[in-house]
């Protein structure tokens, strides 16, 4: 399963690289074959629409990212046969599904909070799919023990819903998913509903699941580090549309938007190269090791910044500025400082050092950045 | 790295988990005494409503009770009674219940005038109810004549007229209150259903109708005991022969006419079993909800 | 059958209407006490409450409009229904001038509980008859033909009245009947042939007449045998005896009379 990751990471390098933010036309190759899902998503809801393209190989788990109120569940859903398309279209291993109905559609869905019948023991929900594709009532149950084995919860078959924890539930919602031998399995922020404790567990069993998983896989998560472990490649939606899809290493390495820049933990910038100065959109300057012209975007983690009390001497006056400290929080030992200033920035810190400084909020300081520890690259 | 807020995107509107949530709302942080302006009404109109009732027990010909009450007239009506309002239930059932689920599942234009028009029945005098089945349904009715003419049914005067009359006065209840359940009642789990390849059929007999259930004995009940005491859409279009369409209410309100002790013996007897039917019920399917 | 057109579909709805009012009326009592100083006055004044037989509707509303036009300010206020449940509403306090039955033995149980001023008096009899759909089509013309097995037959309440007086006759000429239904009273059996939801009623004379042309009255010799005296009392906790004393004098009265016989009232 995992050989035709390595195929497609090669190929998403490329696709980013050349810059290109529309979701369909990157993996146009793997598309066109006809297996896995092809899709071109159009709802509309009031003053809000969603218009998102996805491609995706069977062997291959896509995560959509993106904010609240992005549009990732409403994708979903469109996908489930929930949510009517407006527009655009929907092939399932070559197959037409705009027009079917989410019941005869070969999806199998992780809904959020699980959505167990918590009328049914967790046997019968899982062998609940089975039974409406036909099975007899005893080998949709024979089925779904089958299923709850694999996930390590054959001695719960008899549970209620209401008697499981968070992290069986969740599987128990797997399981019935996957009962129906899906085409694509859709996941709705199949973590959020967990405790920081059990996340990791289940989000380790689920990877594993995953990669078992032969067909698509869409998971749905507003977590980068749920989409970085378990997708292949991520994309990106904002405001209903695609800003940037990729591998998990692509997008933490080239991030397009404040919001990915955010989630990644990066200062990003916008702005046009001239050899190896970028002079930024709003601002200074900024001094770079690649050489490139045009618009770029460029780079650097918060912690390659360093902070000065008085402006420092010694230092290279290139990549240095004046700012003011806006917040303060402590991330485990370090302190993370937002500044505003010549260039707003965030920068990382040890506790010792921010007590040097006398950092606090309001003070002035000088942030140095080397061009070593910049990254840039075409926008 | 930020971790937000439980993602509300969509319209999967994040609900919580379905966790268990017993005890919420019995314990409470400080209970100060009862307000005064709540506790008098209260009070009153706890007086108001049993007051009539202890009076009928006060009143009531226990010496003559016996006799009463072995009067195979009374034994007649209680019985019809109890199969005329069961029956009226069950067709309630079997046609409320899916009107209810259209009601609440399925958004078609002019639904909030079908609503009002499915509640008329609680407003509307049920004498008139009992007027407008016979323009309906009686031999001359708009459908009625064509049941006549080729079925040769004729519901006017029959035990089948006391259940139509009864399901008409009593199903609204049913509805309405089924329509509530459904609406409470988190839709999603339809549509997991469906994703699992239900049909929307299948989904609300698998999914929804247990679900519901509680709700669904609950508004039973409520139809039940309004069609064990209808009175006046019966009289009217199913007219009063004991035995065949005399129930407990028509005979109460003949024996008062001439005889009122009797009257109170009856009165005595729909009221016991009214509450033992009701507390039985009560204790097996709406003490979970 | 004869399919109703448009006008009839009016009338019968018009009908329809009537015995709603009625059936309402039968069960509450109005009543208005504003009249205890209008006994003492000389002259008839303020509002007198009548409480009279379903059947005898029509003759005392007329009535009730001369007695107005003879007496100015003088209110009469009616409250027709079941004898029976007329006689319940006075024992049970109901606040009323003169009670109309439409049998001595309703108006018994008034004068037994000693809610009447002196002895009733009977003022006019009624009788029974057939009402059939109009046009006859059953071909009635005998209370035994009512037995015919098909007919639905609807008779007045045992309880009530004319219930009584019909059984009365059945059993006199040693008939069984089985009717579709015992209604509880006597508007109610006439409206089910109105309806044409049954074939016939055993009504009063005056309801058959009061119908005009939507049931058709079948006169029948036992009929004679149930004449059914209709009493009439002052009661005793009349809120305004003088104007109840000449409202009574009206009804009696020759005027009263005609008014009563042209509605289908036997002289006393």
């Amino acid at each position: 399963m995992r050989g035709a990751e390595g195929r497609k990471r090669a190929k998403k390098a490329v696709g980013s690289g050349a810059g290109s933010t529309a979701g369909a036309g990157s993996t146009a190759g793997a598309g066109r074959s006809g297996a896995g899902l092809d899709a071109r998503l159009v709802v509309r809801r009031g003053a809000f629409r969603l218009d998102v393209g996805l491609r995706v190989v069977p062997g291959e788990v896509v995560a959509l990212l993106g904010p609240n109120g992005a549009g990732k569940t409403t994708a979903l859903r469109a996908l489930a046969g929930l949510e009517p398309l407006a527009d655009g279209y929907l092939r399932l291993d070559g197959a037409a599904l705009e027009r079917t109905p989410p019941e005869s559609r070969p999806v199998g869905v992780v809904f959020q909070d699980y959505l167990l019948f918590p009328h049914l023991t967790a046997l019968d929900n899982v062998a609940f799919g089975p039974r409406c594709q036909g099975a007899s009532k005893a080998e949709a149950r024979a089925l779904a023990a089958e299923w709850l084995g694999r996930m390590g919860l054959a001695e719960h078959a008899g549970a209620k819903p209401r008697r499981l924890s968070g992290g069986q539930a969740q599987r128990v919602a797997l399981a019935r998913a996957l009962a129906t031998s899906p085409r694509l399995l859709l996941l709705d922020e199949p973590l959020a509903a967990l405790d920081a404790r059990t996340r990791l567990d289940v989000r380790a069993q689920l990877r594993r699941h995953l990669a078992d998983f032969e067909a698509v896989a869409v998971l749905v998560t507003h977590d980068p580090l749920d989409a970085m472990v378990l997708a292949d490649r991520l994309v990106v939606i904002e405001d209903g549309q695609v800003v940037q899809e990729g591998t998990p290493g692509d997008i933490a390495r080239h991030p397009r938007t404040d919001y990915i820049a955010h989630l990644v933990g990066l200062n990003l910038y916008k702005g046009v190269a001239d050899r190896h100065t970028v002079r930024l959109d709003a601002g200074p300057a900024i001094t770079t090791t690649e050489d490139l012209t045009g618009p770029v975007f460029v780079t650097f983690p918060p912690s390659a910044v360093t902070l000065y009390g008085e402006r420092p001497t010694g230092v290279s006056a290139r990549n240095l500025w004046r700012c003011a400290v806006a917040g303060m929080e402590t991330h485990g030992d370090q302190i993370r400082a937002d500044l505003t200033g010549e260039l707003p920035l965030a920068a990382d810190l040890t506790t010792v050092a921010a007590a040097e400084l006398g950092l606090h909020t309001g003070a002035e300081v000088w942030a140095a950045v080397k061009a070593t520890q910049t990254h840039a690259y075409p926008a | 790295m930020t971790v937000g807020s439980v993602d509300g995107s969509g319209a999967g509107s994040g609900r919580d988990a379905e966790g268990p949530g017993r005890g919420r709302g019995l314990i409470s942080p400080r209970r100060g005494p009862v307000p005064v302006p709540l506790l008098v009404p209260a009070l009153v109109g706890l007086a108001f409503l049993v007051l009539p009732l202890v009076a009928l027990l006060v009143r009531a010909p226990w010496s003559d009770l016996p006799d009463q009450l072995t009067s195979p007239e009374v034994w007649q009506a209680l019985r019809l009674s109890l199969l005329c309002a069961t029956a009226a239930t069950v067709v309630s059932l079997v046609l409320g219940v899916p009107l209810a689920w259209l009601l609440a599942r399925v958004d078609f234009p002019g639904r909030g005038f079908v609503r009002a028009l499915v509640t008329l029945p609680l407003v509307l005098p049920p004498v008139v109810g009992g007027v407008a089945l016979l323009m309906a349904l009686g031999r001359n009715g708009v459908v009625g004549q064509w049941l006549e003419s080729w079925f040769g049914v004729s519901l006017p005067f029959t035990t089948a007229g006391v259940v139509v009359a009864e399901a008409f006065v009593a199903m609204p209840f049913l509805v309405i209150s089924v329509e509530g359940t459904l609406r409470a009642a988190d839709p999603r789990y339809e549509e997991a259903a469906t994703t699992l390849g239900a049909s929307r059929f299948t989904a609300f007999r698998r999914v929804t109708l247990p679900l519901i259930a509680p709700g669904i004995a609950a508004g039973a009940v409520l139809a039940w005991a309004r069609a064990l005491g209808e009175f006046g859409a019966t009289i009217t279009f199913a007219g009063n022969f004991p035995g065949r369409t005399q129930t407990m209410p028509l005979a109460v309100y003949l024996a008062l006419q001439s005889d009122p002790e009797a009257a109170i013996a009856l009165s005595l007897v729909l009221l016991t079993v009214s509450i033992a039917v009701l507390a039985g019920l009560r204790d097996r399917w709406m003490s979970a909800s | 059958m004869a399919r109703s057109s448009g006008s009839g579909w009016f009338r019968r709805w018009g009908a329809l209407v009537g015995a709603v009012v009625l059936l309402g009326v039968a069960g509450c009592s109005s009543h208005s006490a504003e009249s205890s100083e209008s006994s003492e006055g000389g002259d008839v004044s303020g509002e007198v409450t009548v409480f009279a037989a379903a059947s005898l509707k029509e003759s005392f509303t007329e009535l009730g409009k001369r007695f107005e036009k003879a007496h100015p300010g003088v209110e009469v206020t009616f409250n027709f229904g079941g004898s029976d449940s007329l006689a319940a509403s006075i024992i049970g306090g109901a606040p009323a001038d003169v009670f109309a039955s439409a049998s001595p033995k309703t108006m018994k149980i008034v004068t037994d509980a000693g809610d009447a001023v002196g002895a009733p008096v009977t003022f006019v009899r009624n009788q029974l008859e057939i009402a059939a759909l109009p046009g006859n089509p059953e071909g009635i013309s005998s209370l035994k033909d009512l037995t015919k097995s098909g007919l639905k037959v609807v008779l007045c309440d045992k309880e009530v009245p004319c219930g009584a007086a019909a059984q009365k006759a059945l059993d006199a000429s040693g008939l069984r009947l089985t009717p579709v239904s015992y209604e509880q009273d006597v508007k109610a059996a006439l409206t089910k042939v109105e309806l044409k939801e049954a074939d016939a009623a055993v009504v009063y004379k005056t309801d058959v007449l009061a119908a005009g042309d939507k049931v058709e009255g079948v006169e029948f010799p036992e009929a004679a045998d149930t004449v059914n005296d209709y009493p009439i009392a002052l009661l005793k906790d009349a809120p305004n005896t003088k104007a109840a004393k000449a409202f009574v004098a009206l009804v009696r009265s020759g005027e009263g009379q005609e008014v009563l016989s042209d509605a289908g009232f036997l002289k006393p």
